[in-house]
């Protein structure tokens, strides 16, 4: 049975990974490769990596950082910033990437995803979008013009689907760092617009976000950034919790947690003392590939 | 001793940097090539190939390579397919239009028809249940181990053959075996740990050593 995903967004901004405040402000989190390298060994199911800056300053991201990354990891990587152009997302899936993001140029010159899904597969073109909330109402989102698009949001998905985009990757601009859950409106709006799985970034703040999304939502996969970083398996964490919830993900990392407590916050509680003293004596022999 | 040699037949499609990394990692001489020399000199091979079959099948023609590939095939030197490159051993493919595959292992790539609720293409990690208990490929996995999957069409070959299956709402062949010539639908190189065990398994087959110091 296929599975829900969760996946991490390593958002790159000047070469290196941060966490994004209010879609401007940064703080920064480190090396991607090392994000990369802790994520995947976490078992997380897949890596987005998407450079803040290069739309704005009209460039593309980086193939020498995306070979970077693509070498410290084992896990599917999509890979987005500033992509006008098949050459681009060839040397990309060169350098390591399995999937390119495609966001601007997706509006500016739609064929660019068509023409993408015939050369490399339509499994191979991730269409992101943008959405932010006008009034209440859910709208694309162009984050270079700081506007909101003309058209309708499920018409904007449906047409980029229709142009061979093999998944949508929807952002809810307005919650971006705000750690208080997904906007689930949106997820399901997307979800229930088109047959290509949907994958969610924006808001997730707390390990229950990411199941209460896979659960209220057609999602296929819930991403989350800033709160991946700094907390120690933070990603095998919340597929324990996912797990316990009845959520259908994988977990196969040698670490489970699935006999351990969470306190409020879904952080690890510590283990009572009697079991802490017999696990000294239990002797766990480093799996050699 | 000198390394375990593998060559990545190099045809002009794929991610062929991340099965290179993968393999590289277990600690093999690995080598993408599209010469017919490093063909020829290899203890292993390895077809990978994303996107279409047409193409696909056009460049490896076009690579002058499937005649010496056939000639290491012929010798017992074993071949893993991934992806598209695992479909290309079949006798054909409708995807596009019907097109002619290397034909090594009988069947036919189709379009992956599940029921309405689930699209394709069939993306995302799924769990296999493996057919053929003997085959290297799981002996270091097992059944109900998770591979990461992205494809749209998948082989359709007879149970002699199919190595291992997973559930999509229809049973969808995630590999397949015909002696030493094997198949993945996944993407090994993409699937974490249990995508090296596999790798491993299949190199240790082929007479690579295995883990540990060399």
């Amino acid at each position: 049975m296929l599975k829900r995903r969760i996946a991490a967004a390593l958002l790159v901004s000047r070469g290196l990974v941060v966490q994004s405040l209010g879609f401007g402000r940064r703080l920064p989190v480190g090396r991607p490769e090392i994000a990369a390298e802790f994520l995947d060994r976490w078992g997380v199911d897949e890596l987005v990596l998407l450079d803040l800056d290069a739309s704005r300053e009209g460039r593309q991201v980086s193939v020498e950082l995306v070979a970077r990354v693509a070498a410290a990891s084992n896990v599917p990587l999509a890979v987005g910033g500033g992509l006008d152009s098949l050459s681009q997302v060839d040397a990309l899936l060169r350098a390591g990437a399995d999937k390119v993001c495609v966001n601007r140029a997706a509006r500016a010159r739609p064929a660019l995803v068509t023409e993408i899904a015939r050369r490399f597969g339509d499994q191979c073109v991730v269409a992101a979008v943008d959405v932010t909330r006008v009034d209440g109402v859910l709208r694309p989102w162009c984050h270079l013009e700081r506007a909101p698009l003309e058209v309708a949001l499920d018409v904007h998905l449906r047409d980029l689907a229709a142009l061979g985009a093999g998944e949508l990757l929807v952002q809810a601009t307005h919650l971006d760092g705000a750690g208080t859950g997904y906007d689930l409106e949106l997820a399901r709006v997307a979800a229930s617009a088109v047959d290509v799985p949907v994958l969610v970034l924006g808001g997730a703040g707390h390990p229950s976000h990411l199941p209460e999304l896979l659960e209220q939502s057609g999602a296929a996969c819930a991403v989350a950034g800033n709160f991946f970083h700094f907390a120690e398996h933070s990603v095998t964490v919340t597929k324990a919790q996912a797990a316990r919830r009845g959520v259908a993900v994988r977990v196969d990392t040698a670490a489970r947690y699935d006999d351990a407590r969470f306190d409020d916050d879904g952080r690890l509680l510590k283990r009572d003392d009697d079991v802490l003293d017999a696990m000294l004596h239990t002797r766990i022999p480093r799996e050699v590939i | 001793m000198s390394r375990f040699r593998v060559c990545i037949v190099d045809y002009e499609v794929g991610n062929l940097r991340s099965v290179h990394n993968a393999i590289s990692r277990l600690g093999y001489d690995a080598r993408v090539s599209d010469s017919a020399d490093e063909v020829r000199r290899a203890d292993a091979l390895v077809l990978p190939g994303v996107g279409a079959f047409e193409p696909a099948m056009r460049q490896l023609s076009a690579s002058g390579l499937i005649g010496p590939i056939e000639a290491r095939l012929s010798r017992g030197t074993p071949l893993l397919g991934i992806c598209v490159g695992m479909q290309l051993l079949a006798t054909d493919s409708e995807e596009n239009g019907l097109h002619r595959g290397l034909g090594w292992i009988p069947g036919h790539v189709r379009r992956l028809r599940p029921p309405s609720g689930l699209g394709v293409p069939h993306v995302g990690w799924n769990d296999v249940r493996v057919l053929l208990p003997g085959s290297p490929l799981f002996a270091r996995t097992g059944d109900g181990t998770h591979f990461y999957f992205d494809h749209t069409y998948h082989f359709e070959c007879g149970v002699e053959h199919a190595a291992a299956t997973c559930d999509y709402g229809v049973t969808v062949t995630a590999a397949v075996q015909r002696e030493r010539l094997m198949g993945v639908q996944f993407h090994p190189e993409k699937s974490q740990a249990a995508g090296l065990r596999l790798l491993r398994g299949f190199f240790v087959a082929a007479g690579a050593p295995g883990p540990g110091p060399c």
